[in-house]
C-alpha cells in the first residue's frame, strides 16, 4: 500500500475545507455531538423499523442484519459529476453495443479487438441469446457501476454491474433518513434529488415493452423470495413503483404470454423486472432444478411476448475478464476515447502477467474473475505471509481464474465517531437506467464505506457501512 | 392484486387476531388461579384445549402447572400457536405483503415483532405477566389502528378483514366449546346456577364484562351469557357479528370484482342459519353439537375463500 496520504474529500492536506464540504461543514462544528451521538442512534431505530435488513447467507434465517449507516452524507460538486456522467453514459452505451454484437455478428472479435474464447468460454454467455433482439433494443436496462477515486480529478471504474446491480433502495431510504433527521441542512444545501427514481425505474422499463403489450404495459418485479438477501429491496422498490412483486410459484405461461395468478385470474405481464439470477430464470431453457423462475419464461421472451430487465446474458459484461477489456469496448463502439479510467489489470491467464502478479502479490489486489462481494479475494499489502502463500498456489493452479490490480490509494471521506470526524476509505455505485428514450442518471448513488480504520474493503457484508451521498446543484 | 397477497393479507390479520385471542385467554386462566385455587389446574387444562395445543404442550410437559402453560402459551417456540410464534407469522406475512400495506401498517406490525420478541426473550415472571399482557394486547391494537387509518378501502382491506373475522369467530366458537363441554357433556344441565362461574370467565375472556351489564344488568344466567357471546350482533366478538362482517366483505369483493363467487353464498348461508337460530333451539339440538357444526363450517368457509380467490396454485 502506498504510504502517501490518501486523498479526503472534505479536507485538505493544509487543513482547510474543500469547497462541496463547506457548508456543511459549518453546520457539523456547531453542532452539539452528543446531540448527534443521539441522532446517529435515531436513524437506527429508524432502520429498524422500516425493515431494511439484509439476510446473511449462510446465516439463521432470523438473522436480519442492517446495514450501519453513517450520518456524514459523501458530496460530491456539480462540475465533478457532470464529468462523472458523461463518463458514465459513455460507458453504459458501449456496454450496450457490445452485449448486441456479441450476440449478432460479433465484430468486435473479428477485428481482433477481443479474443473469441472469452466470450465462446465464459459461462455468463448464454448461446440461447444469440440473435435475439430484446425490446427496444436495451440489453441492461438498469446498470450500477462501481467507482472509486483516488485524486481531486481521479475516478476509477471498479466494476460494472450490468446483471442486477442491488442497493439502490439505500439510496433512497437513506436520503429520507436524512431528510427525516436533519432537515435544517438542506435547507443550506442544495442537494439534487434522488426521490424521482421509482418513478423514472417504472417510466424507463416501460419505454422497453415488447411488442405484445397493447395499452399501458404491466410492470412487476420478480424476487427470488422472502429469505434473498435482497428482498428489502425487492419489495420496496416494487412498492414505490406501484407494482406487483411476483415470484416464480405466481407465475405461468398462458397463451403465449407470462401472466401473474391475482384474485381475479391470470394477467399478462409485460416488462418483468427480474432480481433472479439468469440461471434460476427458465428450469425449461437453463438450470432445471430452478424453482425460482418460470418454465417456458424464455421461449415467450424470445417470440416478444415479454421484456426481461436486464435481458439474460448480461453478465457477460460485468465479467472480471472482460473488464480489462473495457478500454477497447468504449473505443470500438463509441469511436472515442474512453473518458472514465479503468483499474489497470492483468489477466493471470496471460503467461507473463501471472509472473509479473506473482512476483509482486503483496502490493495487488487479486480477483477472482466471477467472484463478488469481496469474496475470494486477496488484498496484497492487508495480507499475511501465510494468505499469500495459499494464494500463490491458487494463483498456480488456475490462473485463468483471476486478475490483479495495484491496490489504489482509495479517497477518504470523514465518519462520525465517538471521537469526532474521522477519515474512511470509500467507493461509488452510481444507478443508471437505459431506455430507448435515452440513459438516466440519477444524481448520487451508494455510498459505501469502510469502516474499520484503514481498511479497503467497503462491502456490507464484511463490515461495512453507507452513507447518504449528495450532488450538489451548484459549485 | 396477486393470489398470494390476498393469502398474505388474510393470514396476516389471522394471526393478529390469534396474538390477542391469546393474551386475553391467559389473563383469565391467570385471574381465575389467583381467585379459586382450588380449581386452578383444571381450568389451565381447558385453556389449553381452548388454544387447541393440548396434544403439543402434553409431548413436551409432564403435568399442567399455570406456570408452565403461560410459558407454553406465550412463548414456547414448540407451540405454533404461541404468541411468539404467532407475531412472527404475521409479521413474515407482512414482509409478503409489503407492497400492499402502509408503511404506517408494515411499522406497526414489525415493531410490534421487536417489542414482543424482547418482551417475550426470557420467562415471564408472575409479577411482570399483566403488563406484557398488557404489552400484546396494545400492539394488536396499533396494528388495527394504522389499518383502519391508513388503509384504502378495496379489495386489500377486504382480505386483511376476512382475515379477522374467520379467526375471531373460530375463536368464540371454541371458547364456547371448551367451557360447555368441560363442564356439561349432555345438554341436560344447561342453565343450572352451578356453571354460572365458568361463563364468567368466558365473558372476560373476550373482554364483554362490561358489555354484558350494560345490556343484561347485573343478573347472569347462563343462556344469555350463551346468546350475548353467539347470538348479538352488538358484541363485536360474537358469531354473529362476524359473519356479518364477513358477509359484508365478501358483498364488497364481489361489487369490485363483479364476480359472485361460491364462498359468498356460504357465508350467507352461515349467517341465515345463526339469523334464524335461538338460544332455546341450539339448546335443544345441543350447544356443543352446534358450536362444533359451526367451527367445521366456518373451515370451510376459509378453504373456500382459499380456492375463488386463488391463493395458491
Amino acid at each position: 500500500m502506498s504510504e502517501t496520504t490518501p486523498f479526503d474529500e472534505m479536507t485538505n492536506p493544509d487543513g482547510t475545507i474543500r469547497d462541496a464540504y463547506k457548508a456543511f461543514e459549518a453546520w457539523f462544528s456547531s453542532e452539539d455531538p452528543a446531540h448527534l451521538r443521539a441522532k446517529a442512534r435515531e436513524a437506527e431505530a429508524f432502520f429498524r423499523l422500516t425493515g431494511i435488513t439484509f439476510n446473511v447467507y449462510g446465516q439463521a434465517e432470523a438473522a436480519e442484519r442492517l446495514i450501519p449507516f453513517d450520518i456524514v452524507p459523501r458530496i460530491i460538486a456539480a462540475r465533478e459529476w457532470a464529468k462523472l456522467s458523461r463518463g458514465i453514459e459513455q460507458r453504459v452505451s458501449a456496454l450496450n453495443a457490445f452485449l448486441h454484437d456479441i450476440h449478432h455478428r460479433q465484430e468486435i472479435v473479428r477485428s481482433g479487438r477481443l479474443p473469441r474464447e472469452m466470450i465462446a468460454r465464459n459461462d455468463a454467455y448464454l448461446s440461447q441469446m444469440i440473435g435475439v433482439d430484446p425490446p427496444g433494443g436495451i440489453y441492461t436496462h438498469i446498470v450500477g457501476i462501481d467507482l472509486v477515486r483516488t485524486g481531486p480529478d481521479q475516478f476509477y471504474v471498479l466494476e460494472d454491474n450490468a446483471r442486477t446491480p442491488s442497493g439502490v433502495s439505500y439510496m433512497l431510504e437513506n436520503r429520507e433518513t436524512m431528510l427525516h433527521m436533519f432537515p435544517e441542512i438542506f435547507a443550506k444545501n442544495r442537494v439534487q434529488r434522488v426521490s424521482r427514481y421509482p418513478e423514472r425505474l417504472h417510466a424507463s422499463l416501460a419505454a422497453c415493452a415488447p411488442m405484445a403489450c397493447t395499452g399501458d404495459p404491466v410492470v412487476a418485479v420478480l424476487t427470488p423470495g422472502i429469505h434473498n438477501s435482497a428482498y428489502y429491496e425487492h419489495s420496496f422498490l416494487a412498492d414505490q413503483m406501484g407494482v406487483e412483486l411476483v415470484e416464480g410459484h405466481d407465475l405461468r405461461v398462458v397463451n403465449g404470454r407470462v401472466a401473474m395468478r391475482t384474485t381475479q385470474g391470470y394477467k399478462a405481464i409485460d416488462v418483468l423486472y427480474r432480481r433472479v439470477d439468469d440461471d434460476f430464470l427458465d428450469p425449461m431453457n437453463f438450470r432445471t432444478d430452478s424453482y425460482l423462475g418460470v418454465p417456458g419464461i424464455f421461449d415467450v421472451y424470445r417470440a416478444g411476448g415479454i421484456t426481461i430487465a436486464n435481458a439474460p446474458g448480461t453478465g457477460v459484461a460485468d465479467d472480471k475478464a472482460i473488464y480489462s477489456y473495457m478500454p477497447e469496448i468504449v473505443e470500438f463502439y463509441t469511436g472515442e476515447k474512453p473518458l472514465l479510467e479503468n483499474v489497470p489489470t492483468w489477466r493471470c491467464s496471460d503467461a507473463d502477467s501471472l509472473a509479473y502478479v506473482l512476483d509482486n502479490l503483496a502490493e495487488l489486489v487479486v480477483k477472482e474473475v466471477h467472484g463478488s462481494g469481496g469474496y475470494g479475494m486477496l488484498i496484497g499489502p492487508a495480507a499475511s505471509k501465510k494468505e499469500l502463500r495459499e494464494f500463490r498456489r491458487k494463483l498456480e493452479s488456475r490462473p485463468g481464474n483471476y486478475i490483479a490490480q495495484p491496490t489504489l490509494s482509495l479517497s477518504t471521506a470523514p465518519i462520525f465517531t465517538r471521537s469526532g470526524l474521522s477519515p474512511r476509505h470509500l467507493d461509488l455505485r452510481p444507478f443508471v437506467l437505459v431506455s430507448p428514450n435515452g440513459i438516466d442518471i440519477t444524481p448520487g448513488g451508494l455510498t459505501r464505506v469502510a469502516l474499520k480504520k484503514g481498511s479497503l474493503v467497503v462491502n456490507s457484508s464484511q463490515g461495512g457501512g453507507t452513507k447518504d451521498t449528495w450532488v450538489l446543484e451548484d459549485d | 392484486m396477486l393470489g398470494k397477497t390476498a393469502g398474505g393479507l388474510l393470514w396476516m390479520f389471522r394471526y393478529m387476531e390469534r396474538c390477542e385471542n391469546l393474551a386475553r385467554l391467559v389473563e383469565t386462566g391467570q385471574r381465575i388461579a389467583l381467585t379459586r385455587p382450588d380449581r386452578a389446574d383444571s381450568e389451565w387444562s381447558s385453556l389449553l384445549q381452548t388454544a387447541s395445543s393440548r396434544d403439543a404442550y402434553d409431548m413436551h410437559h409432564d403435568e399442567v402447572t399455570g406456570e408452565a402453560v403461560i410459558d407454553w402459551l406465550l412463548r414456547a417456540r414448540d407451540n405454533p400457536a404461541s404468541v411468539i410464534n404467532c407475531i412472527a407469522q404475521a409479521r413474515t406475512n407482512a414482509r409478503l405483503v409489503r407492497t400492499a400495506i402502509t408503511r404506517e401498517v408494515w411499522e406497526s406490525v414489525n415493531e410490534a415483532w421487536m417489542v414482543l420478541g424482547k418482551e417475550l426473550s426470557g420467562r415471564v415472571s408472575m409479577r411482570d405477566l399483566q403488563r406484557v399482557l398488557g404489552v400484546i394486547r396494545q400492539r394488536s391494537a396499533f396494528v388495527r389502528g394504522a389499518l383502519h387509518g391508513t388503509m384504502l378501502r378495496n379489495d386489500i382491506y377486504d382480505f386483511a378483514r376476512l382475515g379477522t373475522f374467520i379467526e375471531r369467530a373460530d375463536a368464540t366458537a371454541r371458547l364456547l366449546d371448551v367451557k360447555y363441554y368441560v363442564l356439561l357433556p349432555s345438554a341436560a344441565g344447561v342453565g343450572s346456577s352451578l356453571d354460572n362461574a365458568q361463563w364468567e370467565v368466558i365473558l372476560r375472556a373476550v373482554s364483554a364484562e362490561g358489555a354484558y351489564r350494560m345490556v343484561h344488568g347485573r343478573v347472569r344466567v347462563a343462556p344469555d351469557i350463551a346468546r350475548f357471546l353467539m347470538l348479538d350482533k352488538r358484541q363485536p366478538r360474537s358469531l354473529s357479528f362476524c359473519y356479518d362482517k364477513i358477509g359484508a366483505n365478501l358483498e364488497y369483493l364481489e361489487r369490485d370484482y363483479g364476480v359472485r363467487m361460491p364462498s359468498h353464498d356460504m357465508s350467507e348461508t352461515i349467517c341465515q342459519d345463526l339469523d334464524h337460530a335461538t338460544i332455546q333451539s341450539i339448546i335443544e339440538t345441543g350447544l356443543h353439537e352446534f358450536l362444533q357444526d359451526f367451527l367445521r363450517r366456518n373451515a370451510a368457509l376459509a378453504a373456500q375463500i382459499e380456492h375463488d380467490y386463488r391463493f395458491s396454485q
